[in-house]
C-alpha cells in the first residue's frame, strides 16, 4: 500500500493544527470523534458534548473553515488538518464582537449552547456580513438552545453584524 | 477497530478489497452517530476523506459526473443551476454543519429510504458508479436499492460517483417534517420533465422499504401531457388528470406506520406531493415555453 496510514493497532497519534496552534493527542482510539479529542485529550471544553448525533450543534466547530459538528468528525479525519473551535474566537478579556453581542442582547441563559452558537454565527457573519433574521433562523437551525427562545439569540446576531460593520 | 486511511483512489480500492469488512466513511454524519452511539463497532473503517479524486466533478458525454465525496453545500452552491431537484433536496439536509460534511455518495451508500438525496437522483434516472480493484461498473439508482439500507454493492466495492444528465426540464422536490431543518422526511416525493424525451420521473422517499419510482404515474402523466399536445404548446392540464397523477404516486408508495407517521398519512401526503410539485413544474414550463 502506498501513503496512507494502516496503524497495526487501533491506537494512534493524530496531529493538526488547533487554533492556530499545531497539537498532537496520543492514544487516540479509532472510533474516537474529533469533539471527544479536543475534550478529553487536548482540554478545550468550549465545544460540548451533547447529543452525540450532530442534531444539536453544541459542538460546532470549524475544520478547515467549514462549520461542522465536532462529534461527527472522526479523530482521524482530522489529521493535518485546522480546527478552530470557541476558545478561538475570541480570547481571555479580549471577546469577539460576535460574543460581546451575546452578552449584551441577553443571548445567553445557562449557556450550554453558546459556544456552538457563536461558532455558527461567527461562520453565518464571514459569509454574510448583513444577514436578514430569515438567513439567521436559516444558519442557525442545526443549534438547538432549550432556554431562550431563540429570540435574544437572533438580536444578538443582527447586534454582531452591526458592531462588526461599525468597526469595518 | 482500525482505521484505515488511503490518500488516493486507487489505495482506497486496494485497501477495501484487502479489508472487505472496513466501512467507509467520508462526512460521518450517518456513520459517526452509529459509532457514537455503540450501535456498530466494525472491525475497520476507511476514511475517504483525503482522497482528492472523490471530491472532482466534470462532465463526461453530456453527463455530469459527480464525485461521491461533494457535499451538500457544494451540489447546492456549484451544481444548483445543472441539478436544480438534487440542489433542492440538499437544501433540505439536516443543517449547515450536515450539509458542510454530508455527501450523496454517503446517502447511498448507507440507503436509507429516507435518504434525501434518492428521490431527485430517481426521477432523473441517475446511475451509480461502483468500483472495486478489479474494476468499475454503473448501476441505474433505479435498481441500486434493494431493500431497508441495502444497496447492490459487494462488499470489496467502494462508490465512486453518481452520473446524471444535466436538467433537462423543470425539476421540484418537497418533504413532509415536523420542521423546515434537521428533519428525517415523514415522506418527500420528487419530480423531473425531460421536455425533450417527453417524460416524466419521479421519486418518493421515506414510504417504502426502499427510494421507490412511481411508474404507472409516469407513464400515466407522460400520456396525458402527449394525448393533448401540451409537450410542445404547454397550456392548463386536466386538473383530474393531475388528481390522478397523485393517486398513482400514492399507489405506488409501500409505506409502514412508524414513529414519524402512520402508511395513510404517508399515502395522503404523497398524493398531496405529487400534485403540487407537478403543478409547480409545469407552471415553470408554461413560464419558459
Amino acid at each position: 500500500m502506498g501513503m496512507g496510514r494502516t496503524p497495526p493497532v487501533g491506537l494512534m497519534r493524530i496531529t493538526c493544527t488547533v487554533n492556530g496552534k499545531q497539537v498532537s493527542a496520543d492514544d487516540v482510539w479509532a472510533g474516537e470523534s474529533l469533539l471527544y479529542v479536543l475534550r478529553e485529550r487536548l482540554g478545550l471544553f468550549g465545544s460540548k458534548n451533547a447529543c452525540e448525533q450532530g442534531e444539536c450543534g453544541s459542538c460546532s466547530v470549524y475544520l478547515d473553515g467549514k462549520l461542522v459538528c465536532a462529534c461527527l468528525v472522526l479523530g482521524g479525519q482530522a489529521e493535518g488538518r485546522e480546527i478552530v473551535t470557541v476558545e478561538g474566537i475570541g480570547s481571555d478579556g479580549a471577546l469577539h464582537a460576535v460574543q460581546e453581542a451575546f452578552v449584551e442582547a441577553g443571548a445567553v441563559q445557562c449557556g450550554f449552547c453558546t459556544p456552538g452558537l457563536i461558532v455558527a454565527a461567527h461562520d453565518l457573519l464571514n459569509r454574510i456580513p448583513e444577514p436578514s433574521t430569515v438567513q439567521i433562523r436559516e444558519a442557525l437551525a442545526g443549534n438547538i438552545c432549550r432556554c431562550t427562545g431563540y429570540a435574544k439569540i437572533i438580536d444578538a446576531v443582527h447586534l454582531a453584524a452591526r458592531g462588526l460593520a461599525q468597526s469595518r | 477497530m482500525e482505521f484505515l486511511q488511503p490518500t488516493t483512489w486507487t489505495e482506497a480500492l486496494e485497501m477495501k478489497a484487502a479489508h472487505p469488512e472496513a466501512l467507509p466513511i467520508a462526512g460521518g454524519t450517518d456513520v459517526m452517530v452509529e459509532i457514537n452511539f455503540d450501535r456498530q463497532r466494525p472491525a475497520a473503517v476507511i476514511d475517504l476523506t483525503k482522497v482528492a479524486e472523490l471530491e472532482e466533478w466534470g462532465t463526461e458525454n453530456g453527463m455530469l459526473r459527480v464525485g461521491a465525496g461533494v457535499t451538500y453545500s457544494r451540489i447546492i452552491e456549484e451544481l444548483g443551476g445543472r441539478l436544480p431537484g438534487l440542489a433542492m433536496a440538499s437544501r433540505t439536509v439536516g443543517s449547515p454543519q450536515i450539509r458542510n460534511r454530508g455527501t450523496v455518495g454517503g446517502n447511498l451508500g448507507s440507503a436509507s429510504p429516507a435518504g434525501d438525496a434518492h428521490p431527485p437522483l430517481l426521477s432523473s434516472g441517475a446511475l451509480v458508479e461502483l468500483a472495486s480493484a478489479s474494476g468499475s461498473r454503473r448501476v441505474p439508482v433505479r435498481e441500486f436499492f434493494v431493500g431497508p439500507k441495502r444497496n447492490a454493492m459487494r462488499n470489496d466495492e467502494l462508490i465512486a460517483a453518481f452520473l446524471v444528465e444535466p436538467t433537462r426540464g423543470p425539476e421540484q422536490f418537497s418533504k413532509v417534517g415536523t420542521r423546515n431543518a434537521m428533519v428525517i422526511a415523514v415522506c418527500s416525493f420528487a419530480i423531473a420533465l425531460d421536455v425533450e424525451r417527453k417524460r416524466v420521473g419521479t421519486g418518493i422517499g421515506s414510504a417504502g422499504p426502499t427510494p421507490l419510482a412511481a411508474i404507472d404515474a409516469e407513464e400515466f402523466m407522460a400520456g396525458v401531457l402527449d394525448e393533448s399536445g401540451l409537450w410542445e404548446r404547454p397550456a392548463d392540464v386536466d386538473p383530474n388528470a393531475v388528481a390522478r397523477f397523485g393517486e398513482l404516486v400514492a399507489a405506488a408508495a409501500r409505506p409502514i406506520d412508524d414513529v414519524r407517521g402512520t402508511a395513510a398519512y404517508r399515502r395522503h401526503a404523497l398524493a398531496v406531493l405529487a400534485r403540487r410539485t407537478f403543478t409547480w413544474a409545469w407552471d415553470e414550463r408554461r413560464r419558459s415555453a
